[in-house]
């Protein structure tokens, strides 16, 4: 399948296909017709993080080039410290997997950064490109961190496309928070003429926070633990929304994995698989053996059997259903990757078993 | 379930041109009621300053140095204001410029003045409102504030570049009221009145500094205003100069 190689000319208008899980069908659509795909008493829920500029280029002590690609914050030591993925000489243009490998570091090596100066304070067992990084910026507080990291990052850019991605380009319309590393991309078709003509078909609207990471690295053993535990928050009008959503019979569509994994990741960790408000961080992974308890329906990128997404989706098809789709989407000539087409998968019902009830945000 | 969560008690604001004038009372007057401040201003020091002083008063304040008319800088602006402070639930567009001083005649205006004067009085309070107003509609709640001029509805000879700047950035509003409506977030168009402040004296250095109004009283009816339970529109506030009493009138922001 293709990858799309630059933004549509309208980013709200692209095909759409929609699988039909309890129909077992597979049809096309484009996004613009989404208020008419839902029904009235559905509930969409967005992650409204915005993209960081979390690429940065420079030099290691001994002058090597070294990118260092941000994959999350490190909360466990505080400001100014994040996990990066690191690589070596070239640049985006170059897939992941072929550019050439980072020079070694160990704890205690200087990163000239661009004027970011980061220092190696840990390695992750998972691969010697895992690194803890602390910006020595941070001594100055949080203010001069993001500075010279809105100063000196770029966006996280992918080798298929023609043209390098600007920072504005690679926020929904709806960014707030900057908590994502790559664009939470599922919801990059959705304009306010989508987002408020659902609203006026009846379906509601809510929204959540989760710090996408990097959706690939160069390293096979990391890509393979992808996704890293990621931090989310979920507010209670959102848990609410929810709640009010299933006494009324309507539907949970998740824009994105991301959404999926917070929902469900909150909820499976709950002890009584009772979804509360709050924030926190999760290891779910999603495959066809995880037993949904919030989400029934997601809008997501066109995703091919060679991607390792493809698996995620089984959460919401059967395998068969999703290769009759992919086998259209080939056949049609739909476009695939970050800038591409979109699927709206509408699954069977979330367990009924995984009640939802909304309580404290810390319950 | 629990309603009052961290991010509702404390959402913050942004204001722009906040390193003097009206702008940095904003900044005090919005801090010392609780809010989280983001100030932005083109020069680091004096924004430093006042930063410091909010921060002396006990307010949480941050600074940003950027141009809101560097089209490339909006959208880093607001994700370094939201990485700091999180939610912001309020923005301010009081950063403007008159263009050259003493004021020119329009046959005197070059037209880069008067493109110059659009990028920061106009097309920068829209480009800052557009990436915020999003999540503001998203989670149905958030204002917008664009700071007028009586300049902007009366036709003085010499203001052509900021008289229209501002006409264009009132009727701007509107249509952003009228698109926002019911979605939670309220627009308001407000002339603050001659105010000490030095784009006054830049514009009338002649002008009786008694008849002029501290802008941190103006700041002070303008927070008042927008932590109201008002729907929007346009208002002209009128405070007496020196030590006069004080009245403000509200004018129809709807209709032309």
């Amino acid at each position: 399948m293709r990858a799309a190689q630059s933004y549509p000319a309208r980013r709200d208008d692209v095909r759409l296909l929609v699988v039909d899980v309890p129909a077992a069908s597979v049809r096309e659509s484009r996004t613009t017709q989404l208020p008419a795909l839902l029904s009235p008493g559905d509930l969409l829920i967005v992650n409204d993080a915005a993209t960081l500029p979390a690429s940065l280029r420079g030099r290691t002590a001994a002058g090597e080039p070294v990118e260092a690609r941000l994959i999350a914050e490190d909360l466990e030591r505080g400001a100014g410290h994040f996990w990066a993925v690191l690589f070596g000489a070239g640049d985006w243009r170059q897939r992941t997997e072929d550019r050439p490998p980072p020079p070694a570091v160990v704890s205690g090596d200087r990163l000239q950064l661009g004027q970011l100066d980061a220092e190696v304070v840990a390695l992750s067992p998972l691969s010697r490109r895992l690194v803890a990084l602390r910006f020595a910026n941070g001594s100055d507080g949080p203010d001069a961190v993001w500075a010279a990291l809105y100063r000196e990052g770029r966006v996280v850019q992918y080798s298929y496309l023609a043209h390098e991605l600007p920072l504005w380009a690679v926020q929904t319309v709806y960014a707030g928070r900057p908590w994502a590393f790559e664009m939470p991309s599922a919801g990059r078709p959705l304009s306010w003429e989508i987002l408020l003509g659902l609203r006026d078909r009846g379906v509601r609207w809510a929204s959540l926070t989760h710090a996408a990471g990097l959706s690939s690295t160069g390293d096979a053993a990391l890509d393979a633990a992808l996704p890293l535990p990621e931090r989310f928050e979920i507010p209670p009008a959102t848990v609410a929304a929810i709640a009010a959503t299933r006494r009324g019979g309507g539907r949970v569509i998740a824009v994105g994995t991301t959404v999926v994994r917070a929902l469900e990741g909150r909820a499976a960790a709950a002890p009584d698989g009772v979804l509360c408000a709050g924030g926190g961080v999760t290891d779910l992974r999603l495959g066809p053996e995880h037993r949904r308890r919030v989400v029934d329906g997601i809008l997501s990128g066109i995703h091919t059997s060679a991607e390792s997404h493809f698996a995620l989706l089984g959460a919401f098809a059967p395998l068969e259903l999703l290769e009759a789709a992919e086998r259209t989407a080939e056949a049609r000539d739909f476009t695939s990757h970050e800038l591409g087409d979109a699927m709206l998968i509408l699954a069977r019902r979330a367990s009924p078993a995984g009640t939802v009830v909304s309580a404290g945000p810390n319950g | 379930m629990t309603t009052n969560n961290d991010t509702e008690r404390l959402s913050a604001a942004l204001v722009t041109g906040g390193s003097r004038g009206l702008g940095r009372a904003m900044g005090l007057e919005l801090a010392k009621r609780g809010r989280p401040v983001v100030l932005v201003a083109r020069d680091a020091g004096p924004l430093g300053q006042v930063v410091a002083e909010i921060r002396a008063r006990g307010g949480r304040a941050h600074g940003i140095a950027a141009d809101v008319a560097d089209k490339d800088a909006v959208t880093a602006i607001v994700g370094r204001a939201a990485a700091l402070v999180g939610t912001i639930d309020l923005l301010v567009n009081n950063a403007s410029t008159l263009g050259p001083v003493p004021l020119r005649l329009l046959l005197d205006t070059d037209c880069e003045d008067l493109e110059r004067a659009l990028q920061v009085n106009l097309v920068g309070p829209f480009r800052l409102a557009k990436a915020l107003a999003g999540p503001m509609v998203l989670r149905g709640r958030g204002a917008i504030v664009n700071i007028s001029s009586d300049a902007a509805v009366e036709a003085y000879p010499r203001w052509g570049a900021y008289g229209a700047s501002k006409a264009a950035l009132d009727h701007l509003g509107r249509i952003w009221a009228a698109e926002l409506e019911g979605t939670g977030v309220r627009v308001w168009m407000v002339d603050p009145g001659e105010m000490n402040t030095r784009m006054h004296a830049d514009a009338l250095p002649d002008a009786d500094v008694r008849s002029l109004v501290d802008p941190a009283r103006v700041a002070e009816r303008i927070a008042t205003l927008v932590e109201g339970g008002g729907t929007g529109g346009r208002v002209a506030v009128r405070l007496d100069g020196d030590q006069g009493g004080e009245g403000n009138r509200t004018t129809d922001g709807g209709a032309p």
